[in-house]
């Protein structure tokens, strides 16, 4: 295997310890999807431009499209999987289907990251915070306001909760 | 408009059936009841973003009288949906729910028939409800109960009413996407997410641009990579496969740098774009022409020049297929708008029969027509013939997609208007250069297919079409005015040169046409002095038009607006092919070092109103893309290829510069449903040039509206 150094790396996913022994260089994203079958993080450009690929490292919404493996040692990633589920759905999960905030919903698994690290470090964001927030993540089918609204009608019910 | 979908040719004999129930008239193809308590939908159109499942699934429910959850809609497949040809055109709730709207009315019928023969009771006494059939004689059953799939087996004689709109009680209310808690869950649901067994991936090696010649490539190398399977090369076609994604990435990497290649021929000169399509050899023809019965005299003419540049689709989810050959042929995966067509090609493309080939559909990211789906899914079928029987999955890149899907054609109008001295339009010309609009598989006599045109023995590849004006035309969509002038001449100059690769993306030639329409509408209004809605609603009769229009005016205060420094508003208007969804766009923008859209208040008319949800996020979508296009967008080229392959530099809205919009829908259940997908990309980009004249009292032609082009314009 010239030129590819498998080591071992120790991280956390949605809050399960993985142990792979793999290439150092291979981004995030490969791993979550194609070792670890998390389909939810969806590839969209590889080059950190667009958003789709969000998920959470330690809390803050990053790119995992470009991430390499090692950098993630030692770490916790949360992916849209562990965000929440059916029978246990995050508020911002909820507040998508309340708003429809999608269309084709290829966007939708890197938005709800990124807003979610988002009410963890301002609970209680402006419109103008959100869309700030929100701006690397793009959406081609034009569901930006709802989805804004979405996140603004997470922020109440997590005031209320 | 969908071409492929020619009633007449295939229309069986005996009295026309409604939507696609012409060609498809066996009931059983649509649909199938299960014992378990659930009916299974066979629709041939797809999901594509737009929620048309949800809403077929609607019309499936309140027809048959059963609940959203007893409704299942299959996956299209060659293998077993009716063949609705391409989910394009804004025509699905009008093909696919008119067909299914009238066979479950008909299903219905025969079910309650059977059941009155088991209760022993008059038909007349039945009722449905969630699938079980009362009697107000006392017997029950069920639908469930009665399962036959003898008795679907016939074809459909269009002799049962659906309900009246009045008796809807699903139809017509915002029921949620059903497709969306998939997508909030991140659960596998896209053609990307698809894992099948021994999988390989794969790769293309794209050329470095359209027409390249591979003179040489270094395989050795690449096949001694690790995890590579092997590489396959055929003609100028090169593509790899491997045991990973990693590895088939990396791979894909080496082959480029092995490769070389030979330069094609030259592309046009970006920025003289409107030159170059102008002095095209060209096939004219006339759209539409009338002459005024008693000719006024003209006191003066204007005239004007607009453009747009070429588009790109920009899915946010590159394209990806899925391929495998199997002992009976061969078995493609693929977020295709038509299957069917698709089909044909890949056959005609690898020397096979039809029937040899089928073709599934798994939902893909959005789709705003014909992108990169079908070339992809050559890709896979092509690289899976080296796969030894094991499934490849290929995904393009982001490059990939931005710079070889085909783009939204460029184009040039020019609009000229005579007016006597009152200031009234005595006579309208309409002239376009464009190449045609689309350049789908399934029509030509070659493939249209990316990848075949570099194999060893490539295909042609053809010159983009226009569908016929009476379906709604290509580049000649909307270019005849609504407007009730006197005399007109629309012309069309289809260029068959196509140095850039185009076909159909939403609305087609509308979204320019419109453009110039609805902008130069407003300069004979500023010439004239009249206020820009006044203006339009002295040349329209029809209702519905004028409708939209007062009641957009109305909702964005447009009769009570100030002069605002820096702000402008406009208008912009249109019914889609002339024959579909009415839509008004009122636009509020901010002009300061560039144009800010802040507004977008909309009116629209799409007759019946299958989910209004569902319609208002079509319509905000819809409005939100033209103002991307409008403000933003061009693809970007040198004179050998396509330079703008990233969003880096093919930028699109983002969410801080996205306008606030308000629809008003105006509810018209007794004419037929329209879809609404494309209604308003016309109409937004003239009103957003528009608002730029009222505020800075300049006109901007020429698309996009950047900063340049207005200082450009500003002299």
């Amino acid at each position: 295997m010239s030129g590819v150094k498998a080591e071992r790396f120790t991280f956390r996913v949605n809050g399960t310890e993985h142990s792979l022994e793999v290439d150092g260089k291979t981004p995030l994203l490969d791993v979550l999807r194609n070792t670890l079958g998390l389909k939810g993080t969806r590839f969209g450009c590889g080059t950190e431009q667009c958003g789709a690929c969000c998920v959470l490292i330690e809390g803050h919404a990053v790119a995992s499209c470009n991430m390499p493996l090692w950098a993630v040692e030692k770490k916790s990633v949360t992916t849209i999987e562990g965000l929440g589920r059916p029978e246990a759905p995050h508020l911002l999960q909820q507040a998508f289907i309340a708003e429809q905030a999608a269309q084709c919903g290829y966007c939708t698994s890197g938005m709800l990251m990124t807003a979610a690290a988002l009410l963890e470090r301002s609970p209680s964001p402006s419109e103008a915070e959100v869309k700030q927030a929100l701006d690397r993540n793009l959406c081609r089918c034009g569901c930006y306001n709802r989805i804004v609204r979405a996140v603004l009608r997470a922020a109440v019910a997590l005031e209320v909760a | 408009m969908n071409p492929a979908f020619n009633l007449a040719s295939r229309a069986v004999a005996g009295s026309p059936l409604p939507g696609s129930l012409r060609v498809n008239r066996r009931l059983a193809q649509w649909l199938k009841f299960h014992v378990e308590g659930y009916i299974e939908v066979f629709s041939g159109k797809v999901e594509i973003g737009q929620g048309i499942l949800t809403a077929l699934a609607q019309i499936v429910a309140e027809e048959l009288d059963v609940s959203l959850d007893q409704v299942r809609m299959m996956p299209a497949s060659t293998s077993m949906s009716p063949d609705e040809a391409i989910t394009s055109g804004s025509l699905s709730v009008q093909e696919s729910g008119t067909a299914l709207r009238h066979a479950c009315a008909e299903a219905r019928a025969i079910y309650l028939n059977a059941a009155a023969g088991r209760l022993g009771a008059p038909i007349e006494t039945l009722s449905v409800d969630n699938g079980r059939v009362v009697s107000t004689t006392g017997g029950q059953t069920s639908y469930w109960d009665l399962v036959d799939d003898d008795l679907l087996d016939r074809d459909a004689t269009g002799q049962v009413a659906p309900k009246p709109d009045s008796a809807h009680r699903i139809v017509g209310t915002p029921i949620a996407r059903l497709d969306l808690s998939d997508k909030v869950f991140g659960r596998p649901c896209f053609i990307h997410d698809l894992e099948l067994l021994r999988m390989l991936h794969g790769r293309v090696l794209r050329p470095p641009s359209a027409d390249a010649t591979l003179l040489d490539l270094d395989e050795a190398k690449v096949c001694a990579l690790p995890n590579v399977v092997v590489v396959v090369r055929d003609g100028s076609f090169v593509g790899v496969l491997a045991e990973s994604e990693a590895g088939a990435d990396a791979a894909l990497k080496e082959l480029a740098a092995g490769a070389t290649w030979r330069q094609g021929t030259s592309l046009p000169d970006e920025a003289a774009m409107t030159t170059w399509l102008m002095a095209q050899e060209a096939e004219t023809s006339i759209v539409d022409s009338k002459v005024a019965a008693t000719p006024r005299p003209v006191a003066r003419t204007m005239n004007a020049r607009y453009s747009r540049p070429y588009h790109a689709h920009g899915s946010i989810g590159p394209s990806c297929a899925l391929a495998q050959v199997q002992e009976s042929g061969l078995r493609v995966w693929t977020h295709s708008q038509g299957i069917f067509s698709l089909r044909r090609d890949l056959a005609l493309a690898l020397g096979l029969a039809e029937n040899q080939v089928v073709v599934q559909h798994v939902q893909g990211a959005g789709c705003y027509g014909h992108n990169g789906a079908d070339d992809v899914a050559f890709d896979a079928a092509r690289l899976a013939r080296a796969a030894g029987g094991r499934p490849v999955r290929v995904q393009w890149s982001r490059a990939d997609e931005l710079a070889w899907a085909p783009f939204g054609p460029a184009m040039v109008i020019d609009v000229e208007a005579d007016l006597d001295a009152d200031g009234s339009v005595v006579a309208w010309r309409h002239t376009i250069w464009s190449n045609g609009h689309t350049s789908r598989p399934g029509r030509g006599k070659t493939p249209a297919l990316l990848g075949a045109w570099h194999l060893a023995k490539p295909f042609e590849r053809l010159p983009a079409i226009n569908p016929s004006v009476a379906g709604g035309g290509g580049a000649e969509r909307n270019s005849i005015p609504l407007y009730t002038f006197p005399a007109w001449q629309i012309v069309n100059h289809w260029v068959m040169a196509m140095p850039l690769r185009v076909s159909a993306l939403r609305s087609l030639g509308a979204y320019a046409n419109v453009f110039a329409i609805e902008s130069f509408i407003d300069e004979l209004a500023a010439t004239v002095g009249a206020d820009p809605v006044a203006f339009r609603l002295r040349y329209l009769n029809d209702p519905r038009a004028r409708t939209v229009i007062e009641r957009a005016a109305a909702k964005a205060g447009w009769a009570d607006r100030k002069k605002r420094e820096g702000i402008g508003r406009g208008v912009g208007f249109a019914r889609y092919k002339n024959a579909g969804a009415y839509c008004a766009v009122v636009a509020e923008i901010e002009a300061d070092t560039e144009i800010r859209v802040r507004r977008l208040v909309i009116a629209v008319d799409v007759g019946l109103v299958i989910n209004p949800d569902g319609l208002a996020n079509q319509i905000e979508g819809g409005a939100i893309q033209a103002t991307s296009w409008t403000l933003k967008e061009a693809v970007r080229f040198d004179r050998t290829r396509v330079t703008s392959e990233s969003w880096e530099t093919y930028p699109i809205l983002h969410c801080s510069e996205t306008p606030a919009v308000e629809v008003d829908i105006v509810s018209r259940p007794d004419c037929p449903a329209a879809g609404a997908g494309e209604a308003a990309q016309g109409p937004t980009a003239a009103a957003i040039a528009n608002a730029v004249f009222d505020s800075l009292g300049i006109r901007v032609r020429e698309l996009p509206l950047t900063a340049e082009r207005i200082r450009a314009a500003m002299g």
